[in-house]
């Protein structure tokens, strides 16, 4: 039971529902299908990119650049599709914009993997070169004619309609991409070598490479898995607002990151769950979009994110130092 | 060299003429190598002598610049760490090469997973595996308790699983028996001879063999890259090891006799804390070096913090030179000119990757300062002058602590605290990790620093350290001083008797 509570997830979990209760009091709407069908869909691209991220973090890296190869992906397909081949069908509209993410990703890959330089510095760097690279060469118009599948996509929907109370709802079929994501994630960090060597990895590179686990092959397959979800994310978000934006996306990373560790995801590596990472995604996506009900105002956002980021990871961390003094 | 005896096992591991540079560096020179099937063999040698070399070579780590290896017959060449893995050769390194953030399990049936090139992992099988090697060794470890969570003991026995679990046949054990308590050791010394009824040869490297000679058929010592002795185990002891592994002989002196004028400099009055020690009362004369040990759990790791105020006791006194100490406040111990050495010295006492003068200067900032500015030269000539005194064996001043070897790092900790001028110096395991020759000269120094006129504490469980060091001994078990014992009263048998009745 203590395991259980000091767990993020309990935590994250508890702060949802604490925040619900709160906002549901101060708004009778707020506990409404309509509420619950925005948010899922605000969730999907955050999502899916923290679902990247917490891989990154669990390999024991960091990854700061995964907003600028999704944004990249999704303009540059966008562009292509609208020069080349207006009458794209979206699945290979889709394809192309994850094979540029994690043709972005490899790129990552090779200073990281290939050269051995820090996670960190890498990723910083790609983030601006592939932006900059983006707004010069490519273009940075914002594109609202897209190409006509992709709008297509857009308004395909698992269900809509009008709950008897009258609440509209609206289920896309890009919540099927992030449910696909969970899946194959899961399957890789649980069922697969591959995975497990993803957590070894995290838990000490050193101890991985003695016991014949190909380090530079599993970060590499890391830093691409991670450039194609940011693919994917990316196109999402391109046809689900309808507009391919080359300045959007960009600035979102550590919010990502921080959703990941507030979901029990460690900086040093080794630690996380698919669980927490929702949780973590689900708290900021309910702190960005409903703040204003609980009566906070919404330039408090950022105030809110920023104080629960500490109490989120500060307590845990701070409860495992005094269990560490009192068995020392 | 025919083995024509077809009744006698062949050699599992057979090494002959290694040699291995590293750039102009030899590491090793010509070096023959043979373990046979079931036999345990004691790799001796000081730091830099080259075992650590050899066994890089034989784990397929480092490639030989020249010389065969052949594992079970088989000549190896190109030996990577997977073949070497799949021939049977398995590694134990001394921080044991786990995985904190996996599971028993995960850690014991991860790399037999990856030698039989599986793609899946299966939560049930890897359960499966690592039940069968625990139940092999007779050791219950619950299986879904994350590793970090584990003792040091428990942590080696994880890593001996995960070498069975991959079908080892031979394991090569890096100091093995440093991180252990004498019962511990014991285990694992059952252990070893269980898997050696096995067929399983076993390569203890280690330069405090002592431990694991009785479990040991063979010795092996390496100095400077050669091999300048070999034979059976039972024809060494510690003093011949020691003889090889230096060159020269290290006579373990003792310490003369008291010679202080008997004056108490620090007393320790009924001091208390909760779960750790209780009731602790003792003096330190001037000029004494006195000793305080105890099984791990006693309370005397505790004890020596508190007296340094790095734990707050909960009540008791303690006086220096008549004057009462602050408790539970280092900054009031130090200016009472305590001065502590830690037993990590790698982790609490050293800045690793900065220079020795600033690891030696960082506590005489306060004295060589002019009109608010450092007083470089000041701080040089101080440093230097103690790193002659210690004989610290560095390049310059200036080269980084991490460059040195264990025995050095422990000198530079030792000449921060000196420089200082304390009065009571109170050292936590001042050799662990030190190799042989370093340590019996770090014990040179205690007693040198005993004849100074300080009081020294040494609190360390290697008794053969407490007999060459100290005047006098306490022992604590269950955070209580139980005995007292005068030096040159005890061989180091009966004060590992009187510690474990």
């Amino acid at each position: 039971m203590t395991a259980l509570l000091a767990r993020n997830e309990t935590l994250v979990a508890a702060v949802i529902v604490l925040f619900c209760i709160v906002a549901a009091l101060s708004d009778p709407n707020f506990l409404s299908v309509t509420t619950l069908s925005d948010l899922l869909r605000a969730s999907i691209v955050l999502g899916i990119l923290a679902i990247g991220a917490m891989l990154v973090l669990i390999s024991g890296g960091i990854d700061v650049s995964f907003t600028a190869v999704a944004v990249s992906a999704m303009y540059i397909t966008t562009k292509a599709a609208l020069i080349f081949w207006p009458g794209m069908p979206w699945p290979m509209i889709f394809a192309l914009s994850i094979l540029i993410g994690a043709g972005l990703g490899a790129i990552n890959g090779v200073f990281i993997a290939g050269f051995g330089l820090p996670t960190l510095i890498v990723t910083l760097g790609t983030l601006s070169v592939f932006r900059g690279f983006l707004l010069t060469f490519v273009g940075s118009d914002r594109i609202s004619a897209l190409p006509p599948d992709m709008r297509e996509f857009s308004r395909m929907v698992i269900a809509r309609g009008t709950t008897p109370g009258g609440d509209f709802y609206n289920l896309p079929w890009s919540l099927a991409a992030l449910a696909g994501v969970i899946a194959l994630t899961a399957f890789i960090l649980h069922k697969t070598m591959l995975g497990r060597s993803i957590f070894a990895l995290g838990g000490s590179v050193e101890s991985a490479r003695r016991i014949g686990i190909d380090v530079r092959r599993t970060q590499f397959f890391v830093y691409v898995y991670v450039g194609a979800l940011a693919g994917l994310a990316g196109i999402l978000h391109g046809s689900m607002g309808r507009m391919a934006d080359p300045f959007s996306l960009v600035g979102l990373e550590l919010s990502v990151i921080a959703a990941v560790v507030l979901g029990g995801a460690r900086l040093v590596g080794g630690y996380g769950t698919i669980t927490g990472t929702l949780l973590g995604v689900a708290l900021i996506v309910l702190v960005q979009n409903s703040l204003v009900v609980v009566g906070i105002p919404s330039t408090w956002q950022s105030v809110t994110i920023g104080a629960l980021i500490l109490l989120g990871t500060g307590l845990p961390a701070w409860q495992a130092k005094r269990a560490a003094a009192r068995a020392g | 060299m025919d083995v024509s005896d077809p009744g006698a096992p062949g050699p599992l591991v057979d090494m002959t003429g290694v040699t291995k540079r590293y750039g102009g560096v030899t590491a090793l020179e010509d070096v023959d190598f043979r373990v046979t099937p079931g036999e345990a063999v004691c790799l001796a040698g000081e730091n830099g002598s080259g075992k650590s070399t050899l066994i890089k070579i034989l784990s397929g780590v480092e490639r030989p610049t020249e010389g065969e290896i052949r594992i079970g017959g088989q000549m190896m060449t190109g030996l990577d760490p997977r073949r070497a893995a799949a021939a049977g050769v398995m590694v134990i390194f001394q921080d044991f090469s786990l995985f904190p953030n996996l599971t028993v399990a995960e850690n014991i049936a991860l790399a037999r997973d990856l030698t039989a090139h599986r793609r899946f992992f299966d939560r049930r099988a890897a359960r499966a595996t690592a039940r069968a090697v625990l139940d092999r060794i007779g050791v219950d470890i619950p299986l879904n308790a994350r590793l970090e969570s584990l003792p040091v003991a428990h942590k080696q026995l994880v890593a001996i699983c995960r070498a069975l679990a991959c079908d080892a046949r031979l394991i090569i054990m890096d100091e093995p028996t440093t991180a252990l308590t004498e019962r511990e050791v014991r285990r694992l010394l059952g252990i070893i001879r269980l898997l050696k009824d096995d067929g399983v040869a076993v390569v203890f490297v280690s330069h405090k063999l002592a431990e694991v000679l009785e479990v040991s058929e063979k010795v092996v010592v390496l100095r400077n890259g050669r091999k300048v002795a070999e034979g059976p185990a039972d024809r060494f002891d510690a003093a011949s090891l020691t003889r090889h592994m230096t060159g020269r002989d290290v006579p373990e002196a003792a310490p003369g006799p008291y010679r202080g004028d008997g004056e108490t400099l620090m007393a320790v009055d009924r001091l208390h804390k909760d779960g750790a020690f209780t009731d602790v009362s003792f003096a330190l004369r001037r000029g004494e070096v006195l000793g305080i040990t105890g099984l791990l759990g006693s309370g005397r790791t505790s004890l020596a913090k508190a007296l340094f105020g790095l734990v707050r006791p909960d009540a008791g006194t303690i006086t220096v030179d008549g004057r009462t100490v602050p408790l539970g406040d280092p900054i009031g111990a130090a200016e009472a000119r305590i001065g502590y050495v830690p037993e990590d010295r790698l982790t609490e006492g050293l800045f690793l990757a900065q220079s020795i003068l600033r690891n030696v200067a960082i506590g005489r900032l306060d004295v060589h300062e002019r009109r608010g500015f450092v007083d470089r030269r000041g701080l040089e000539n101080e440093a230097q002058d103690w790193l002659t005194k210690l004989k610290v064996k560095a390049s310059s001043i200036a080269a980084p602590v991490q460059s040195l070897s264990g025995g050095n790092q422990q000198r530079v900790v030792l000449a921060r605290w000196l420089a200082r001028a304390p009065q009571v110096l109170i050292l936590n395991g001042p050799s662990v990790g030190v190799d042989v020759g370093s340590k019996s000269e770090i014990h040179d120094i205690i007693r040198d620093l005993g004849t100074r006129g300080l009081g020294v504490i040494v609190i360390s469980d290697d008794l053969p350290e407490l007999i060459a060091t100290c005047h006098r001994i306490l022992v604590m078990k269950d955070g209580r001083m139980v005995d007292e014992i005068e030096a040159g009263t005890v061989t180091e048998d009966e004060l590992s008797h009187r510690l474990a009745s």
